[in-house]
C-alpha cells in the first residue's frame, strides 16, 4: 500500500473526535508563537524536539522492545555531519540531512548486526549502544578536525535563512513543531503496517514470532535503523539551534537518558506517550531550572535531571504502564487503542 | 497421496543422553497422525527438529519434497509449515485480533486482508466473541485455542501441535478434537504430539510411539493400543 493511501486510511480510522481534536492543538500550537516571549518560545522548541526523540527512540524499544542507552550517539553524528558540512563546506542543513541520516542509520546497523547477530540482548544490548556512544565521544574529543574537546561552533548569522536553518526562536519552533508532527505521523503509520506488527510480535515473543514467518533478525535490525535515522534528523536541527557541539555533552550518556524519559513517563509502545511525556517533563525540568537560578542566584547543572529521576518514580509507582495508558483508562477509550 | 513430511533415520543426543534415537517416520498429504509416548520419550526433541528449532545430529527432514532440517523457522513457516508451543506463547500485551493479524500477515497482501483473515481464523476456533482482550487476560482453554488459531492463520499445509490438549478439562479437550477435526477436513494436514491418550486415539488416522527416543510402534489405533511394547511402557510390564 502506498503511504498516501494509508495515511487516508489513518485518518478514516481515527475516530471523528480525535482527530479533531488532534487538529485543533496543532492549530493552537501553530499560531501560538504570537504569545509566546523568546524563553517560552524556547521552552516549546525543546518539548518539540524531545517528543521527537522521544517518539524515534520509542521505535526501538516501545515497539520492538531493543533497550538502547546510546541514542546521544545519532544525535551527535547528525548535528556534527550538519554543522561540519556547513562551516566547512557551506553545504546546507537541508541537503546536510541526507549523509547525517545515512550515517547515523549506518551506526545504528552496526550497532544491530553486532546485538542481534550474535544474540547480545536485554541490559548487554543497552550496555553495547552505551559503549558506542561513549567510544564515538572519545573520538570526536581527539578529533582536531572538527574542534576536538574545545568543540564546535556554528557561527551565527544576522540574516535569516529558513532553508538554512539560520534564524530566531520563532523558525526553530516552527522546525521543531513540523518534526515532531511528521514524527508522529510516521510512527503512526509504522505503527499499523506488517513491520509495526513484526516488531510488536519480537518485543511480546521474539520465539513465538519466528514461529509465524517473522525474520527476527530483519525486524530489529529494521527498528535500530528507522529509529537512529529518525534522530539524526533531530540532531541536526539541535546543532544548529544550539551554535555548538562539545563531544563531552552531545555524546553524554546524561543525554541519552534524558531523550528516554518522555516515552517511559508518556508510555512506552503507544504513540501519544511520547509526546505528552514531553509535555509533562521539559516544562517542569525548565521551571526547576529557573526557579532554583533565582533561589540560588546561579545556575546548577543537573537539577532538572534530579527531578526526572523524582518524576520517574511517581510515574511508576501511580502509573506504571505511563501517563497515556493511565489517561486513556479515565477517559474510557478500548484497550488496543490509541 | 503424496508425502508430505518426511522424517528419516534421524537421531539428536545431549551430551551422553540420546534424546531421539533413530527415528522415521512419514506424514501423508491430509491426514492426522499422531505422536505419542510417556514422559522423556523424545517428543518435544523430534517436534523442535521437526520445527526447525535444532538441527539433528544425523537423518534428514524432508518437507514437501524440500530438505528441511538446520532450516530456521520462520523460513519453514513460510513454507508452510506452522507450529504451536506446548507452554503456550501469546503476545500477552496484545489483543486476541492482533495475535492472530501477526500469524495472518506472512501471506496476505496488505494489514486489511490479515485483519480479514484473523478474523475468520478466530471465529473457526470460538474466539471471536474475544477478539479484544488482551491475550494475557484469557483462561487456559482460550490460550492454547489462540496458539491454534495464530499458527492456523499463517495458512499452514502442516500444523504442528504439541500438547494443545494437555492441561484440559474433558469438555475443553472435545470442544478442541472438533475444531482440529474441522481444520483437517479443510485441507490442513496435522501432526500431533500428545500424551492425552483418549483424544489422540479419536483423533488420528495413524500413530507413532516414541519409548526412550526410539520407535516402538507405528499403526492405526487399534493397533498401536494392541501392541505389547506400548502396553508395556505405558501401563508396566505387569499390565500383560
Amino acid at each position: 500500500m502506498n503511504p498516501l493511501a494509508s495515511l487516508s486510511h489513518l485518518a478514516a480510522e481515527a475516530p471523528r473526535r480525535a482527530l479533531l481534536l488532534l487538529g485543533l492543538m496543532v492549530a493552537v500550537l501553530a499560531v501560538a508563537p504570537v504569545m509566546l516571549d523568546r524563553y517560552l518560545l524556547s521552552v516549546f522548541f525543546l518539548i518539540f524536539w524531545f517528543a521527537t526523540v522521544g517518539q524515534a527512540w520509542n521505535i526501538m524499544m516501545g515497539f520492538c522492545g531493543q533497550l538502547s542507552l546510546g541514542h546521544a550517539l545519532y544525535v551527535g553524528l547528525g548535528g556534527y555531519i550538519g554543522a561540519l558540512l556547513w562551516v566547512k563546506f557551506g553545504i546546507s542543513p537541508a541537503i546536510a540531512l541526507l549523509p547525517a541520516v545515512l550515517v547515523a542509520a549506518a551506526f545504528g546497523a552496526a550497532i544491530g548486526w553486532l546485538g542481534f547477530r550474535f544474540g547480545i540482548e536485554g541490559v548487554y544490548f543497552a550496555l553495547l549502544t552505551i559503549a558506542f556512544a561513549e567510544v564515538t565521544r572519545i573520538g570526536f574529543d581527539n578529533w582536531s578536525f572538527v574542534g576536538g574537546a574545545a568543540g564546535f561552533f556554528i557561527p551565527v548569522s544576522q540574516v535569516a535563512s529558513p532553508i538554512n536553518l539560520r534564524g530566531g526562536p520563532v523558525l526553530f519552533y516552527y522546525v521543531a513543531l513540523a518534526m515532531m508532527v511528521v514524527a508522529f505521523v510516521v510512527c503512526a503509520l509504522l505503527r499499523r503496517s506488517k513491520l509495526g506488527h513484526a516488531w510488536l510480535a519480537v518485543r511480546e515473543d521474539a520465539e513465538a514470532a519466528r514461529a509465524l514467518g517473522i525474520d527476527v533478525f530483519r525486524a530489529k535490525m529494521a527498528a535500530v535503523i528507522v529509529s537512529s535515522a529518525m534522530t539524526a534528523v533531530a540532531g541536526v536541527v539541535y546543532a544548529f539551534y544550539q551554535n555548538n557541539l562539545f563531544p563531552s555533552q552531545t555524546f553524554d550518556i546524561a543525554r541519552s537518558i534524558e531523550m528516554i524519559l518522555a516515552p517511559i513517563i508518556g508510555g512506552l509502545g503507544t504513540l501519544f506517550g511520547p509526546i505528552l511525556g514531553a509535555f509533562i517533563l521539559t516544562p517542569l525540568g525548565q521551571m526547576l531550572i529557573a526557579l532554583v537560578e533565582k533561589i540560588a542566584g546561579r545556575a546548577i547543572p543537573g537539577v532538572n535531571l534530579v527531578f526526572y529521576g523524582a518524576a520517574l518514580m511517581v510515574i511508576i509507582w501511580y502509573a506504571p504502564n505511563g501517563v497515556w495508558p493511565w489517561l486513556k483508562k479515565k477517559l474510557g477509550i478500548p484497550e488496543g487503542r490509541e | 497421496m503424496s508425502v508430505l513430511l518426511d522424517v528419516r533415520g534421524v537421531t539428536k543426543r545431549f551430551r551422553g543422553l540420546t534424546a531421539v534415537d533413530n527415528v522415521s517416520l512419514t506424514v501423508e498429504e491430509g491426514e492426522i497422525f499422531a505422536v505419542i509416548g510417556p514422559n522423556g520419550a523424545g517428543k518435544t526433541t523430534l517436534f523442535n527438529m521437526i520445527a526447525g528449532v535444532m538441527k539433528p545430529d544425523t537423518g534428514s527432514i524432508t518437507f514437501a519434497g524440500e530438505r528441511a532440517d538446520g532450516i530456521a523457522p520462520h523460513e519453514l513457516c513460510r513454507r508452510g509449515l506452522a507450529r504451536t508451543f506446548q507452554i503456550v506463547r501469546p503476545f500477552p500485551e496484545l489483543t486476541v485480533l492482533e495475535n492472530a493479524t501477526i500469524g495472518a500477515m506472512m501471506r496476505a497482501p496488505d494489514m486489511e486482508a490479515a485483519r480479514a483473515h484473523a478474523g475468520e481464523v478466530l471465529r473457526q476456533l470460538d474466539l471471536w466473541e474475544r477478539r479484544d482482550a488482551k491475550a494475557k487476560s484469557l483462561t487456559l482453554p482460550d490460550r492454547k485455542r489462540l496458539e491454534c488459531a495464530r499458527a492456523l492463520a499463517t495458512g499452514p499445509r502442516l500444523l504442528l501441535l504439541d500438547e494443545v490438549m494437555a492441561g484440559l478439562r474433558p469438555t475443553e479437550v472435545d470442544r478442541i478434537v472438533a475444531i482440529l477435526r474441522e481444520i483437517n477436513r479443510s485441507g490442513v494436514t496435522i501432526l500431533l504430539i500428545e500424551h492425552v491418550m483418549r483424544a489422540t486415539m479419536a483423533l488420528a488416522g495413524r500413530i507413532h510411539v516414541l519409548h526412550h527416543g526410539a520407535t516402538i510402534a507405528e499403526g492405526t489405533p487399534e493397533e498401536v493400543t494392541r501392541h505389547p511394547k506400548v502396553l508395556e511402557s505405558y501401563l508396566g510390564a505387569e499390565a500383560l
